[in-house]
């Protein structure tokens, strides 16, 4: 009896050494990569480093000052809230070195020690190279302003208010330092894959999760990577395999509609909408191509030459056809008043910019026909966008945010069911379930993108 | 209350069309921009939306888009003896306010004056004789010629995405253009618009006549387009509801779709809503302008905004309205002749026949704003005014631009206005009827013109402005020879039964239909400070930091709808501003 006390008090207080050690024990930053030979001056480059890894978008609250922080992450265990990372040396970064700097980008460490929630893409940063980190360290530090605010303390429940857990999940998450050269063909593609995998962090929003919340695949040779995920409700669709949102784009195409918002396919919306203003309309021509190129190849080694179907050019009279392609652009252009309620509620909302044959207009009004959007897993962005509409991007080389309006005020919950799932099969589109009334009206009262 | 704003470079009155090119094109050369707009902030989502906006009752026949008399109007006489009365309700003429201006509410008909047109005066003196002018005609000379706006018509047209077929391409005739118009350095922006069985068989019936039909040029987008700023256009749907209405579609060509998101990039252009300009502020040597003074309506007091350069970018009649109330110019005097500022207003003669056909179907609710087949073959430089006795010239067209129900349903003359007899006739000749209209120039005469009313104030206190207006012999003569060949051809295209409607012999002003919205003059440009108000830059001859845009500029009415002239004189003056009045401000002529 006394030996089995005596080898439970050891383990107890093996344990509770180990759990002190787990919280207390001083945590360690990578050491830095090597320098590339012909790196620019941070002086120079730290802007665009700053374009290229985004940071506006999540550390600048709606209408607040640029990158004081405040802008609520949500995430499944609570709403966390964005960092001030202006140089003000009370509420934000000011007076972090370079070492506490890339500590946090790398590591998810701040410039004490404390762990940071994975909110902070740290995971996708950890390939970073030194030159984008000084980049950054320099434009943060010195170029930009410092402004004084105070973020809101993040709402998140026990235990996940304590961040000396993330010690674990760091073991299970975290990929290696660094960019790991891939087998890319040439050196605009090695490029691509290094803007989508590291600053770009693409694969935060378009790669699902595990239950952990660890992102499934860092690497174009991980075969979850970019397959779609879910952020906030919303699916990102996926942007390679067989419900890519982009299978069968050219790189031009690709290029288009992150420089711009909008291409002869589709138009950005939501937290994308974000990504194109912020970061991916400042990239130089050569980045935009690299990435693009990237990204239309990631399924196959041919895709980047892929035909893609023309959308119909010419107005409304040229457009229809006395032999549908399809058996809904029949059933619509035959006005008949007898035709199915979805399909009625659609010629009477929808076509007249979207078209019978739901190809919309180049740039203009999205195709909805293969769209990611009406046929994604989640159909959360296709009621938001029946309901409250959305806004383009307004950007240099498309200054229109056009806009689509909601249609919350003239259709009713069924109404609004009806006509998603419609649209989710109409086509050529294959999602399958019908919407429900119900997942209408939990997002009524929701503001619209 | 009143304040006193800090100064800024250039100060724009109103952001319509004009306003909005302006103010794209100074803000490009980073100069500090305020533009002032007296109505409210105006955009497709949320104002046009569908289905909000074809509203007919609401729009159409209420005027939502307009200004309101009680806030803003004018007064209207038509000769010097009788009492001006004040236009208290809406009808020959419908001003617009609010950002867009009426480049949100035209139908988009967008057009070229003919060569001749722009040096009139000359033209009919070199050709007919000085007699053929009659005397009381104060026509004129605009002091710029067809060649050197075409650069800058080809750049209004690419910016809004005009849809139509050229006529005549580097002095080559192309085929189903329009033979007659001036010489243009390439084709439209966009295809010409599908056309409706109505235009497709009056243009067969004009061919085989030895007429020259052509799409009429539209600002109804035919296809996707992208401008120069990078602003766009979505295929027209062809709904039908255009004049009076804001563009749901993002189809129809107005500052909104072309230009106004650009703008806003710029952080050196700022405009202000619901700011109502209430004179322009000069020197005390009365030479240049120091700025404007506006009414806040917000703030509720005036506003002094001192600038540089001033740019009157208002609605025609509002720019010589402010031009009279600032002592810009010297007010015109119709007795003596002398003075410039409200000089030849004119006005626009239109009339049309009605054909109704028992065995034709139309689809009038398939239609854009500027659908339909055109002949210009009677055009200003077609006629022998020698011969046939008048000044001037038309186009004529035949199509719907809408099939709106309250408006757009035309029944035979004797049909009651209500009850079980309008209701069967509706039945019988909705979709059954067309029209062949005639586009028409009108001349400017001595005794029309603009000044400030003796008795009437508006709401601010300032004199309303005064218009004294009416038909004359001249005009009325060439609607009726329009009238004349119109019949002509209606009768080839065979109806069942058909009735005109043209000004007649003493036909005078009516202020209560509704005519047009196409009233120009008051501020005219010419070569000569003693006949003009503005110089052939639009820049005012006696403040050299005053511009005025617009169709106020027009010293007589071209046979065509203003627009296309408006924003090929816009970009005009704007390039004299950047290059020549910038590096040295000062009279440009």
């Amino acid at each position: 009896m006394k030996t089995f006390l005596r080898i439970l008090g050891a383990l107890v207080i093996v344990g509770v050494v180990a759990l002190l050690a787990f919280i207390f024990w001083p945590v360690s930053r990578s050491a830095p990569q090597q320098v590339a030979a012909s790196a620019p001056e941070p002086a120079e480059h730290g802007e665009y480093a700053m374009r290229l890894a985004d940071c506006a978008a999540c550390h600048t609250a709606e209408g607040g000052e640029p990158f004081a922080g405040g802008r609520p992450i949500e995430s499944p265990v609570g709403t966390i809230y964005s960092a001030n990372i202006t140089p003000d040396s009370e509420t934000g970064i000011g007076g972090w070195t370079l070492a506490e700097f890339r500590g946090a980008l790398i590591d998810g460490l701040d410039d004490e020690g404390h762990h940071l929630y994975p909110a902070m893409p740290y995971t996708n940063y950890r390939g970073l190279t030194e030159t984008d980190i000084a980049g950054l360290h320099h434009y943060f530090i010195e170029d930009l302003e410092p402004v004084r605010n105070d973020v809101p303390a993040n709402d998140l429940p026990f235990p996940f208010d304590q961040r000396w857990g993330l010690r674990a999940w760091k073991w299970v998450a975290m990929p290696d330092v660094g960019f790991v050269s891939g087998a890319a063909s040439d050196d605009q593609i090695e490029r691509g894959a290094y803007l989508v995998e590291g600053p770009g962090h693409c694969g935060a929003c378009h790669s699902p999760r595990n239950t952990l919340f660890v992102q499934d695949g860092y690497t174009a040779d991980d075969a979850g990577f970019l397959t779609g995920g879910v952020i906030a409700g919303w699916t990102a669709p996926a942007l390679r395999g067989e419900d890519s949102a982009i299978a069968g784009w050219t790189a031009e195409e690709v290029a288009q509609i992150l420089g711009t918002g909008r291409n002869a396919h589709a138009a950005i919306n939501g937290e994308m909408a974000l990504v194109v203003e912020d970061s991916t309309q400042y990239f130089t021509e050569d980045d935009m191509t690299a990435m693009s190129r990237y990204l239309v190849r990631l399924d196959d080694n041919g895709a980047e030459t892929a035909q893609t179907q023309e959308t119909p050019s010419g107005g409304l009279a040229e457009r229809l056809s006395d032999d549908p392609a399809t058996e809904t652009e029949r059933i619509l252009a035959s006005a008949d008043p007898g035709m199915p309620e979805g399909a009625r509620l659609y010629l009477d909302n929808c076509g007249a910019c979207h078209f019978v044959d739901g190809k919309g207009a180049d740039e203009v009004f999205p195709e909805l026909d293969g769209s990611s959007i009406v046929q994604a897993g989640e159909p959360t962005g296709l009621i938001s966008m029946i309901l409250h509409g959305g806004a383009l991007p307004s950007t240099e080389a498309r200054p229109y945010a056009l806009r689509m309006p909601g249609f919350a005020d003239r259709l009713s919950d069924e109404e609004v069911a009806t006509l998603a799932t419609f649209l989710r099969s109409a086509w050529n589109n294959e999602a399958s379930g019908a919407v429900e009334a119900g997942a209408v009206a939990d997002m009524r009262s929701e503001e619209g993108g | 209350m009143a304040r006193t704003d800090t100064k800024r470079d250039v100060v724009i009155v109103g952001l319509g069309w004009t306003g909005a090119i302006a103010g794209i094109e100074l803000a490009k050369e980073g100069l500090d921009i305020l533009a002032l707009e007296r109505g409210p902030d105006r955009s497709t989502v949320p104002d046009f939306k569908y289905p909000d906006v074809i509203d007919e009752l609401r729009f159409g026949i209420r005027y939502g888009y307009m200004q309101r008399p009680k806030k803003s109007t004018l007064t209207i006489r038509r000769s010097l003896d009788e009492e001006a009365m004040p236009y208290r309700r809406l009808g020959s003429f419908l001003p617009g306010d609010g950002v867009g201006g009426a480049g949100i509410h035209w139908n988009g008909q967008t057009w070229r004056p003919q060569a001749q047109e722009y040096r009139l005066r000359s033209y009919v003196e070199e050709t007919f004789g000085a007699d053929a002018i009659p005397e009381d005609m104060t026509i004129q000379d605009w002091g710029v010629t067809a060649e050197e706006l075409e650069p800058y018509y080809d750049r209004f047209e690419y910016m809004a995405g005009i849809s139509g077929q050229a006529g005549v391409v580097n002095g080559e005739t192309i085929e189903g253009g329009n033979p007659f118009e001036p010489n243009r350095s390439r084709d439209y922006p966009l295809p010409p618009l599908a056309q409706q069985p109505d235009s497709l068989h009056f243009a067969d019936v004009a061919r085989q006549m030895g007429y020259h039909p052509f799409p009429r040029p539209a600002a109804n987008a035919s296809a996707p387009h992208v401008n120069e700023y990078g602003m766009q256009l979505g295929p027209c749907n062809y709904c039908g509801f255009c004049a009076r209405y804001g563009c749901l579609n993002y189809s129809k060509s107005s500052p909104q779709t072309c230009v106004l998101d650009a703008l806003k990039r710029y952080e050196n252009f700022k405009y202000r809503v619901n700011s109502e300009v209430l004179r322009v502020n000069l020197a005390e040597d009365g030479q240049t302008a120091t700025g404007v003074t506006y009414w806040d309506a917000e703030a509720e007091e005036e506003v002094t905004q001192p600038a540089d350069i001033v740019i009157l970018a208002a609605y025609s009649i509002h720019n010589v309205h402010l031009m009279l109330l600032s002592g810009i110019g010297e007010p015109y005097n119709p007795q003596t002749g002398t003075g410039t500022t409200g000089k030849n207003y004119s006005y626009q003669m239109n009339g049309g026949t009605t054909m109704f056909f028992n065995d034709r179907q139309f689809n009038p609710f398939v239609a854009a704003g500027s659908s339909g087949m055109s002949i210009n073959d009677f055009g200003m430089e077609q006629i022998d005014y020698a011969a046939e006795g008048f000044i001037g010239g038309s186009y004529m067209t035949c199509g719907h631009s809408n099939g709106q129900p309250i408006r757009g349903i035309a029944v035979p003359e004797g049909t009651p206005n209500w009850g079980a007899g309008w209701k069967q006739a509706v039945g019988e000749h909705y979709g059954h009827s067309t029209s062949l209209g005639s586009h028409g120039s009108n001349m400017s005469y001595r005794d029309c013109y603009l000044d400030l009313d003796p008795t009437y104030t508006d709401p601010h206190g300032r004199p309303l402005l005064r218009l004294t207006f009416d038909w004359k012999d001249n005009d009325i003569c060439m609607t009726q020879f329009m009238r004349q060949r119109i019949e002509e051809i209606v009768e080839a295209m065979e109806p069942d039964s058909w009735q005109s409607s043209y000004k007649e012999d003493g036909a005078t002003y009516d202020v209560r239909p509704y005519q047009t919205t196409h009233n120009v003059g008051g501020a005219i440009m010419g070569e000569n400070p003693q006949t003009s108000s503005i110089n052939r830059f639009q820049q005012a001859w006696g403040q050299h930091n005053v511009f005025v845009l617009g169709a106020s500029s027009f010293p007589q009415n071209i046979q065509y709808n203003p627009t296309g002239a408006v924003g090929a004189l816009a970009y005009w003056t704007t390039d004299a501003i950047v290059n020549q009045y910038l590096p040295n401000p000062g009279p440009l002529v």
